[in-house]
């Protein structure tokens, strides 16, 4: 059809063709069948909400976080339950639990945002080494890239803390460390993809160098799945900055609100406070959800088997 | 001395079906000339080694292929200069137009960035003056309201569009060779025509040569100058297009000839078929590797390499044949007068 628009000569339509294939068609593709996924949406919603609650915690929360209350009526067996002033009552530590859950959608996503834009950025460098140059670069490479994948990303972070002490930074870091693999074999494998396709050739045939080829041509094409590998990876993250923290590895500044380390002061709780856990373990949960269905329906959308 | 020389090419690829050391050959001895601003055609079917051809004299083919032979082309040999040196010929001394627009284009550039590209990549002008000239090579392709088109994007534009995208981008730089590998096969045939006398039209008024890449013979007989058939990796037949045409000498020429329809062949008349199937290029020997198909093959073409010798009188017309198809005067007369008769039409 679009072949008989141009025998007849001008003002083909400009429209993009529903099922038009490449990527600038993609993207747009992408963007309908998203809009259209109810996963989409709700995942969409819960990041929305958890970014809302992050950026404007100091006017959602009733309090300040880590500055645990004078005669706040805490107890070895008790803590006081919701009052006016406490819509979710007090922690063990004597601090208002809402605030110190709002704070912690801050910790969470400062730390998730920053190690996984961290072991993005690490991983893109050596994906498009690997990916761009090939050859022995490639080899040498992916074979660092294997020896990282090799430690437990568990075993990295206490090294890391080790070294650098315990400091956000150095949960950033050990979160990064053990991403950076991941993005290095994701970018890599989807450049040598890309590589062999015609319009690489096509811009060789015209002289423009190697670089430009790397950089404006095989990059943008190969960023999807990696866009797509980046949101599932901030849930993860999410979730090892908890697990780091409540393994003691975390921020040792016991002002911090930490949805970890609220987890491990409530586990001499737990039979008779559950609350105290269950709140920081469901607002972990829910966010990982959140960005893990945003991230799958963005995967599908862009899947090109999935496409009509 | 002609534009480009490719002499006694040879492409091989490590990794023959079975034998983990084995090469296969995908072209033997190839050697054809592009004269300044004539168009030539390099015919053959799927396998005979065109493409690769194309791809080797642009430096293209990938690091594993064994390459020997020269690609002389305004007296440097393409095959041995390095990398470095062959991007800059590439693009502004030899550009190519592929055969597939619909997967030729970056889908993520827009059509303006992937021509100004080129132009600031060889000539050097400003993003100014580089969108101005990629605006009017997009008119000069003929595709309407081209300066709109320089901000959308491939998949905006129709298969024959991008096609015409395609050769302004290849001609952005005014080369002096255009090689252009079946650049019809995968539009459609209203659009075919159409691509091609624009093809034809602008090397023409540009002084472009070309080398026209084909399987179609329709298309060789419109635009080009000179013809070189090529079969399972060898060149079988050369001559000039009225030639080649009207006194076809080498059998896989002549059974091309008569399995493609003809609008002055007597009614009911069927097409002739070429009998069974082009060979596996992996496990040459000496010979002709047509002579498995051929009706006049007998020991002579088996046993020996065949030399591309002149046929006798026109030393134009090279082919490589033990028995070539005789010399029909008859009809061959009558071709002529009809050729005569169509280019006096054609300047009429």
């Amino acid at each position: 059809m679009t072949q008989v628009s141009d025998a007849l000569g001008p003002a083909a339509p400009t429209t993009p063709d529903p099922d038009a294939v490449g990527s600038g068609g993609l993207w747009h593709s992408a963007w309908r069948r998203l809009r259209r996924n109810p996963a989409a949406i709700a995942g969409a919603a819960i990041v929305a909400l958890f970014l809302l609650v992050a950026v404007f915690a100091p006017l959602i929360a009733p309090g300040q976080p880590g500055v645990p209350l004078p005669n706040s009526g805490v107890t070895p067996s008790s803590v006081p339950g919701p009052s006016p002033g406490h819509p979710l009552g007090l922690d063990s530590p004597g601090t208002d639990l809402l605030t110190q859950l709002v704070y912690g959608a801050r910790q969470s996503l400062l730390i998730g945002v920053v190690s996984t834009a961290l072991g993005l950025a690490g991983g893109a460098v050596l994906g498009v080494l690997a990916g761009g140059l090939g050859g022995w670069v490639d080899v040498v490479v992916m074979r660092v890239v294997d020896i990282l994948l090799s430690i437990p990303s568990l075993l990295l972070a206490v090294s890391v803390a080790a070294v650098l002490g315990q400091r956000p930074v150095s949960v950033m870091i050990a979160i990064a460390v053990a991403q950076v693999p991941i993005f290095a074999r994701l970018l890599r494998g989807s450049m040598l993809a890309q590589r062999g396709s015609d319009y690489v050739l096509a811009v060789h045939s015209l002289g423009v160098r190697r670089r430009t080829v790397v950089m404006s041509h095989l990059l943008p094409n190969s960023l999807g799945p990696v866009i797509v590998q980046a949101t599932l990876t901030l849930a993860t993250a999410i979730i090892e900055v908890a697990a780091l923290s409540y393994l003691g590895l975390g921020d040792s500044n016991p002002s911090t609100a930490e949805w970890g380390r609220m987890l491990v002061n409530a586990q001499s709780r737990l039979s008779t406070d559950p609350h105290l856990a269950l709140w920081p373990g469901f607002c972990i949960a829910v966010t990982a959800l959140g960005f893990t269905l945003f991230g799958e329906a963005l995967r599908e959308a862009l899947d090109p088997k999935g496409r009509k | 001395m002609a534009l480009l020389e490719v002499r006694d090419l040879s492409i091989s690829f490590p990794g023959g079906s079975g034998r983990g050391s084995a090469l296969s050959k995908a072209v033997d001895g190839v050697s054809f000339d592009v004269e300044a601003g004539q168009v030539a055609g390099l015919v053959g079917e799927s396998g005979s080694g065109k493409s690769v051809t194309s791809l080797a004299v642009m430096g293209l083919l990938p690091h594993t292929a064994r390459v020997s032979g020269s690609a002389s082309f305004d007296g440097r040999d393409l095959l041995a200069v390095p990398e470095r040196e062959l991007e800059g010929v590439r693009g502004r001394e030899v550009a190519m137009v592929f055969q597939d627009p619909m997967t030729s284009l970056n889908p993520v550039v827009t059509v303006g960035t992937q021509i100004t590209e080129v132009l600031r990549r060889h000539t050097g002008a400003s993003r100014r003056a580089a969108r101005d000239e990629a605006g009017e090579l997009l008119a000069r392709v003929g595709i309407p309201a081209p300066v709109r088109r320089l901000r959308e994007y491939p998949h905006q534009l129709s298969g024959g569009m991008r096609q015409r995208a395609m050769i302004a981008i290849a001609l952005a730089c005014s080369p002096k060779l255009l090689i252009a590998d079946e650049p019809t096969t995968a539009l459609d045939v209203t659009i075919q025509a159409q691509v091609l006398e624009l093809m034809g039209d602008l090397v023409r008024e540009r002084g472009t040569a070309m080398l026209l890449i084909t399987h179609d013979l329709g298309v060789v007989a419109g635009l080009c100058d000179t013809v070189t058939v090529m079969y399972s990796g060898r060149v079988v037949e050369r001559a000039d297009r009225h030639e080649l045409f009207a006194r076809p000498r080498h059998r896989y020429t002549s059974g091309l000839l008569a399995s493609v329809p003809r609008l002055d062949a007597p009614r009911g008349q069927r097409l002739q078929p070429i009998p069974g199937t082009p060979r596996d290029v992996i496990g040459w020997d000496a010979g002709c590797a047509f002579a498995p198909r051929c009706s006049a093959a007998d020991d002579a073409c088996r046993g020996t390499e065949l030399p591309l010798v002149s046929d006798g009188a026109r030393d134009r017309h090279l082919l490589r044949c033990a028995h070539p198809v005789p010399d029909q005067h008859d009809q061959h007369d009558q071709h002529d007068q009809h050729d005569q008769h169509d280019q006096q039409e054609r300047s009429a």
